[in-house]
């Protein structure tokens, strides 16, 4: 088979010196880790080597020779090469050698148990260290569901990275040590270490622990018997505002545990939490801010009552138009002027309830407005809580005209059923003939007969209140999509996708370089990022998503007979 | 290093490229037909043409600025987007095979298959619209099922080459996956 080196591209200008990695047999490669330089004592290389298996998990091993003469090739040189090889055990002894300032190296490979080299080819693969070590590869996601099945044939160039990755050990070692060893590797200038990520970590610790404190008293007096009495516990339920304050406190507590991630997909939940949470506080306090400035509020709350007298003119025109001749219908003069009143009853209860609360509006503002400082997505929670309870009366309508249709409707079948002498059998759950009495088919008529009479008026106050609370519904939807929006996206993965692309890995490419005849292939590998969309996709958080419980037939079957609809569910509230 | 002339089903002229880097490397690119200045010009003096006719009825000079900034975002787009400048394909023995699109913008989108997933490289027809079509594909080995295939991966979508040029790609392709299956034999 192919013989392949990988060789990292940040040892090419190193001192000539052994060749120190791990082999993958499987595959016939030999991944280069470090180079270690001469003078070397063997059995101090030896007990390094077990050290760092013992550390790593990965099996690190002399693999061959480098020599890197800035003069002319030395003869004598090259039987010290080789002799080198009988004091370290390996199957195979790669040598590679460099001349000068070329390009193109000189590669060949000595089988232990031959005495002349094989004659195969060899393919040197150019890598950059740092980066394939900080990389994360991720498999497509047809092969991540079947991953039980191909254990063992695993992407080949997976265990390559994970060699890479595991081997920090490895590379911690640089030239200023005074040890015995004198490694060359991404890191051996100097290990790299940033004092603000330093300073950051000593000072997460207390913070994480005062976070959790704080938190977890916050739950137990969320949890406490007070606030489960029967109209708190209904009204808690209702409002979307507690239910985003509660998947908000779930997340920080998810970020101060002091349990360190197990794995990366678990690390990079924990940052996108913490950065859409910053962000979200960040405009949650640009919103406020803005607000508060020029007296905002107190023109807000002059503006709302008059808008709220203007909403209650409107539907009083409306009113008084139904109870007229509507688009040139003739209606029921009696149940018309019934409906009409009753409705406009209401509305006049509603003005009078909201003029009786108008002195205190702008300080209920005032200090309702205070709260969008924990974020954003609670400052549009409580605005859509808020038109809920200002189109409270439409919604009330809409019950009234839902529930007097739907009675009609379910009359209007019954007795359409006894006019044809059918009648429907409870038990069976199936429709059966029956024979009525003739006073009964004749109330029966005459009944059917007054409610189709009366249905086009009922359909049209119906249709006028199923509208407008279907504009209430839609508007509250498009506010509850921005603030999912804002609590799904995984804003920190983009940014690293945007700016350290070669942390998140769809896989490699290849690039060939420059070659001559007779030396071995040279390939440059490179990471290839990412998608956009599959990074949206894979690391997506989990939201309570409000989604449309209904497909559009059965929408449209329980707007025709009647039901109350509640288009947008919320997953984990009981299914009526 | 060779150039070969071809025809592409619709029948527009393609370039294909051989080079052979190494014994068991070899990289096989389809040059596909240019931007004709013509067809540019032609759209965008319809766009115009029609933004000022829309113009000279409604007298709004917002249509003009809208018409140009649609023109130039299209352009961009069409580029960055749609337009395939090249497509290859990289054969490298016991590595795998990496088939790459370069666009008229300069962007490059690389898929790289691990030679372990590769089960085979056929030449399949495909019905397309009213004609026949031959096309060359990667076939993916399902690891659950030795037998079985778990992904087709089509090759040269944009250029769409006949059948002449696919037999020398085919060929190509055939030879250093003949090597390494009888290498992976003899192990």
């Amino acid at each position: 088979m192919v013989l392949k080196v990988f060789f990292p591209s940040c040892c090419s200008s190193a001192e000539s010196g052994i060749l120190v990695g791990h082999w993958i047999s499987q595959q016939s490669s030999a991944v280069v880790l470090a180079v270690l330089h001469f003078p070397f004592i063997p059995v101090q290389v030896r007990k390094y080597l077990s050290q760092v298996q013992q550390v790593t998990q990965v099996s690190v091993s002399v693999l061959g020779s480098w020599t890197n003469s800035k003069q002319e090739k030395e003869e004598s040189l090259s039987q010290f090469l080789e002799d080198l090889g009988t004091l370290f055990s390996h199957e195979l002894w790669i040598q590679i050698s460099k001349e000068g300032d070329s390009k193109f190296w000189s590669c060949s490979a000595l089988q232990k148990h031959h005495s002349k080299p094989k004659e195969e080819e060899i393919i040197l693969v150019y890598y950059e260290q740092r980066k394939v070590m900080l990389c994360h590869l991720h498999p497509p996601l047809h092969t991540a569901a079947s991953a039980d099945h191909g254990a063992a044939d695993a992407s080949k160039l997976a265990a390559i990275f994970e060699t890479v990755a595991k081997s920090k050990m490895l590379f911690m070692t640089d030239r200023y040590d005074e040890g015995p060893i004198k490694l060359t590797h991404w890191q051996s200038d100097g290990v790299e270490a940033s004092i603000i990520v330093e300073l950051l970590k000593q000072a997460s610790v207390p913070a994480c622990m005062l976070l959790s404190f704080l938190l977890s008293l916050v739950s137990w007096i969320c949890r406490s018997r007070v606030l489960k009495f029967w109209p708190l516990c209904f009204l808690w339920s209702k409002l979307s505002t507690c239910e985003q304050l509660g998947h908000r406190l779930q997340h920080l507590q998810l970020i101060s545990s002091n349990k360190k991630a197990p794995n990366q997909t678990q690390q990079m939940r924990k940052a996108n939490i913490l950065v859409s949470l910053l962000l979200d506080v960040a405009l949650g306090l640009l919103l406020m801010s803005w607000l508060y400035r020029k007296n905002r509020i107190g023109h807000l709350a002059d503006t709302l009552i008059p808008v709220a007298d203007h909403v209650a003119e409107e539907l009083q025109d409306l009113l008084q138009w139904l109870m007229g001749a509507p688009a040139g219908l003739k209606m029921n003069r009696a149940l018309d002027q019934v409906l009409g009143r009753f409705f406009l009853y209401h509305i006049h209860l509603w003005i009078s309830y909201i003029h009786l609360l108008s002195p205190f509006i702008e300080m209920i503002l005032w200090y309702v407005a205070l709260s969008a400082c924990l974020g954003l997505t609670v400052a549009l929670c409580i605005l859509s809580d808020i038109i809920a309870l200002l189109t409270f009366h439409i919604y009330c309508f809409y019950v009234y005209g839902a529930r007097l249709y739907c009675l009609k409707i379910y009359g209007l079948s019954s007795l359409w059923r006894l006019f044809r002498g059918k009648k429907w059998n409870v038990l069976r759950q199936r429709v059966d003939s029956c024979s009525y009495d003739l006073d009964q088919l004749f109330i029966g008529t005459l009944l059917f007969t007054i409610l189709l009479f009366l249905l086009p008026t009922t359909a049209l106050y119906y249709l006028v209140f199923t509208l407008l609370r279907l504009l209430v519904v839609v508007v509250q939807g498009l506010l509850h999509l921005l603030v999912d929006l804002i609590n799904s996206l995984p804003l920190y993965s983009l940014l690293l996708r945007l700016c350290r692309s070669y942390r998140l890995a769809a896989g490699v490419k290849f690039r060939v370089l420059e070659q001559q005849e007779g030396k071995p292939l040279r390939l440059l590998m490179q990471i290839n990022p990412l998608s956009y969309g599959s990074v949206v996709q894979t690391y997506r958080l989990p939201t309570y998503s409000c989604y449309p419980k209904d497909s559009w037939t059965s929408l449209c079957k329980k707007l025709f007979l009647g039901e109350l609809i509640y288009p947008w569910k919320h997953k984990g509230e009981k299914q009526d | 290093m060779e150039e070969q002339r071809f025809r592409s089903a619709s029948g527009e002229p393609i370039a294909l490229r051989r080079r052979q880097h190494s014994a068991s490397c070899r990289e096989l690119a389809v040059r596909c037909p240019r931007l004709q200045l013509r067809s540019l010009s032609a759209v965008t003096s319809a766009v115009w043409l029609a933004a000022y006719g829309l113009f000279a009825l409604s007298e709004n000079s917002m249509v003009l600025s809208a018409a140009i900034l649609i023109t130039l975002i299209g352009l961009i787009i069409y580029l960055h987007f749609v337009k395939v400048d090249q497509e290859s394909l990289l054969v490298i023995g016991s590595l795998g095979i990496q088939v790459t699109s370069s666009y008229a913008s300069g962007k490059e989108s690389t898929t790289f298959i691990e030679m372990g997933q590769v089960k085979d490289v056929v030449i399949n027809e495909a019905i397309h619209m009213q004609k026949v079509i031959y096309y060359l594909c990667i076939l993916l080995q399902d690891p659950g099922d030795p037998q079985g295939i778990s992904e087709v991966v089509p090759l040269f979508q944009s250029s769409k080459p006949r059948l002449d040029c696919l037999i020398e790609v085919y060929k190509s392709c055939q030879e250093i996956l003949e090597k390494g299956r009888a290498a992976s034999e003899v192990e």
